[in-house]
């Protein structure tokens, strides 16, 4: 079984939907000859050339405003925000005119176009970045919002996104770039709005995004030695949400606990929380759904304060182990 | 376009005589559908909101005949008159103004963001310079599909103080895009005038700034306007690139319903009128005082049916309130 990296299954997806679909083409900051900040789209520029791999100036908004124009009129453009912090520059394109356009139009027009988004702390990046914005997004109705987690998502994913016919922001994590797993060579699409059962267990549902996934696997191998089985489910897509898998999960193991590396106040984990708290599990719940995030704070410089601004897998294996004891 | 026949004389060398008189009456329309809007806010009869353009008709009117069926539209919030000469359905126009079923937008859209994607109207806008980054995306687009269609992109002189005006012109001028910047400078960002919003004089001047082809017409000149629009159109499909055209008008009429007109004096606007667009082009046509009436009557019935229409049109569902948000 072939393994490669979360960033070349990303690169793979996106070279295998030029070649297959010429609509497709990519536009964002130093995408062409750099290979993009985080090498995603290296190679890609040598084979399909300048004018489906388009290098822009540093403006975000006339990316995003590129991706809508052309969208709407017979393209599939994939936009590169270089960090997802600069997607703050792009705001009134993707909210006020993307998300927007086919509602405000009657139904009448499609907008089949992806943002991809590299975010995350852990790289000494600081407070501008290092952002989790995800959940703003999830906020806006016309949007969906996907983020993948492992290489094998990374590429069905996005292949999936670039077929959908609704604007997509597609989250990746800076720290997953280099993280390996299996990987088809042939295109797969894994559909948007599924979520995945990562590790069965019975003793506590843990719903993590992103780079908390593999954080939570690595918190469950450690409980396990203790005789505590984590049951880990990753949304992958956060909006429209796959409410029904975390739901069934609750009610076998009464317990939840969502993760994510966004800050906490205003974060996806209110609204996971808000899912089970409305659904049939809450009356299976045997202690208060938890939310571990990032502390509700700027992304620190410091190595240190970094490190302590987010959940760490110490951070999920003693969250997990208090509430499966009961603490709460 | 209907191609013109032989024997029509053109006026000003521009605009054959048949389709010249045909402009005027779509002006008129313009004005009387307009008029006809502020007498249904007066009687509150719409729901919501809308922009005025009376006065600047000129500038729809020698703008879109200057391009091809198959070309694109970015609108703006005053752009009734824009979609009029594109072609727009009056009665379905009416009917999204009254929020009905029947409307070009379901009425899920209202005035503010009439859009026909079918006929290459990608939308009037609710945001001041909104439609500028996506007139990037439609030019690349263009590019991309190798057709020899143009992009007109209309925005008012408020929405060139935007950030997103910088970014797009510059993108479109390095990759050299099909696309007509056409600025309507009709002297007020709502209330600000504009020697207030720019030091410069010209907002064609910030066409060198982007390397590309820039000059300021007299926007109450229908001639003047379809002159501009073609050559700039010639160019763009030649492959030389954007034009930025900055058209001199003015709104007699508030920016909006609300606008009680405290920034400028009655006498400003009485002198504007004197060039009124409709009057001029007119007179130009050799159009006498009779035809003009026959013309305003024409148009008075045809907003009469459309205000029928619509009135008559049903309201949307209660149950098709979510539908359109996703493909």
């Amino acid at each position: 079984m072939r393994e490669i990296s979360y960033m070349e299954a990303l690169r793979e997806a996106l070279q295998q939907a030029m070649e297959k679909d010429e609509r497709v083409f990519l536009i964002g900051e130093d995408i062409g000859v750099y290979g993009g900040a985080f090498g995603v789209s290296a190679g890609l520029l040598e084979e399909f050339g300048p004018n489906r791999i388009i290098d822009t100036p540093i403006s975000e908004a006339g990316i995003a405003g590129a991706c809508v124009g052309a969208a709407v009129t017979g393209m599939r453009p994939v936009g590169e925000i270089m960090f997802s912090d600069f997607v703050v520059l792009a705001m009134s394109q993707i909210v006020m005119q993307g998300a927007k356009m086919r509602f405000m139009f009657g139904g009448k027009a499609q907008l089949p176009f992806v943002i991809r988004l590299p975010g995350g702390s852990g790289t000494g990046a600081a407070a501008q970045h290092s952002e989790s914005l995800e959940n703003w997004f999830v906020h806006v109705p016309g949007l969906k919002v996907v983020m993948p987690s492992s290489p094998y998502d990374a590429k069905g994913l996005l292949l999936a996104a670039i077929e959908e016919n609704n604007p997509v922001m597609f989250f990746e994590h800076k720290l997953l770039y280099k993280t390996k797993g299996y990987v088809p060579e042939e295109m797969y699409t894994i559909p948007i709005g599924k979520s995945k059962v990562v590790r069965e267990g019975k003793d506590l549902s843990v719903i993590a995004t992103s780079v908390m996934v593999p954080r939570s696997i690595e918190a469950a191998k450690i409980l396990s030695e203790e005789g505590i089985e984590l049951e880990i489910i990753d949304p992958r897509t956060l909006k429209p949400l796959d409410e029904e898998p975390i739901i069934e999960s609750v009610i076998k193991t009464g317990k939840a606990l969502v993760v994510h590396e966004a800050v906490k106040t205003g974060g996806f984990g209110g609204e996971i929380s808000a899912v089970i708290m409305e659904s049939s599990a809450f009356a299976y719940l045997d202690a208060p759904v938890r939310r571990l995030a990032g502390l509700d704070m700027p992304i620190p410089y410091n190595r240190t304060l970094e490190y302590h601004a987010v959940p760490q897998v110490e951070n999920i294996v003693e969250e997990a182990r208090k509430l499966v004891k009961g603490v709460y | 376009m209907p191609k013109a026949k032989k024997k029509d004389q053109l006026i000003s060398g521009e605009i054959e005589k048949s389709k010249a008189e045909d402009l005027l009456y779509k002006m008129v329309l313009t004005r009387t559908f307009e008029e006809n809007a502020e007498e249904m806010f007066a009687l509150g009869k719409v729901h919501g909101t809308g922009h005025l353009s009376i006065g600047q008709e000129a500038i729809a009117a020698g703008a879109g005949p200057a391009l091809n069926r198959d070309d694109y539209l970015l609108n703006t919030h005053r752009g009734h008159g824009h979609f009029i000469v594109w072609g727009g359905d009056l009665n379905r126009m009416m009917a999204e103004f009254l929020g009905k079923e029947t409307g070009y937008c379901r009425g899920r859209g209202g005035s503010m963001h009439i859009a026909d994607v079918e006929s290459n109207n990608l939308g009037a806008q609710g945001i001041v310079a909104g439609n500028l980054p996506i007139s990037v995306g439609v030019g690349l687009s263009i590019k991309l599909r190798k057709t020899d269609q143009v992009l007109l992109a209309l925005f008012g002189d408020g929405a060139a103080n935007e950030g997103a005006f910088h970014e797009s012109l510059n993108m479109a001028g390095i990759w050299n895009l099909p696309v007509i910047y056409l600025c309507e400078n009709n002297q007020y960002a709502m209330s600000l005038a504009f020697s207030r919003e720019f030091r410069i004089e010209q907002i064609s001047d910030r066409a060198r700034a982007y390397g590309i082809k820039g000059l300021t017409i007299d926007g109450m000149d229908v001639i003047a306007v379809h002159k501009a629009v073609r050559e700039a159109a010639e160019r763009a499909r030649k492959g030389n690139g954007p034009t930025l055209i900055e058209a001199i008008t003015y709104r007699y009429k508030g920016h909006s319903k609300s606008d009680r007109q405290l920034y400028r004096t009655r006498e400003e606007v009485k002198q504007w009128m004197k060039k009124d667009p409709i009057k001029r082009f007119a007179k130009l046509l050799d159009v006498d005082d009779k035809t003009m009436k026959e013309m305003e009557k024409k148009a008075k019935e045809k907003i009469q049916e459309a205000v029928a229409f619509a009135e008559e049109s049903p309201e949307p569902e209660i149950s098709s309130i979510m539908e359109g948000i996703y493909a």
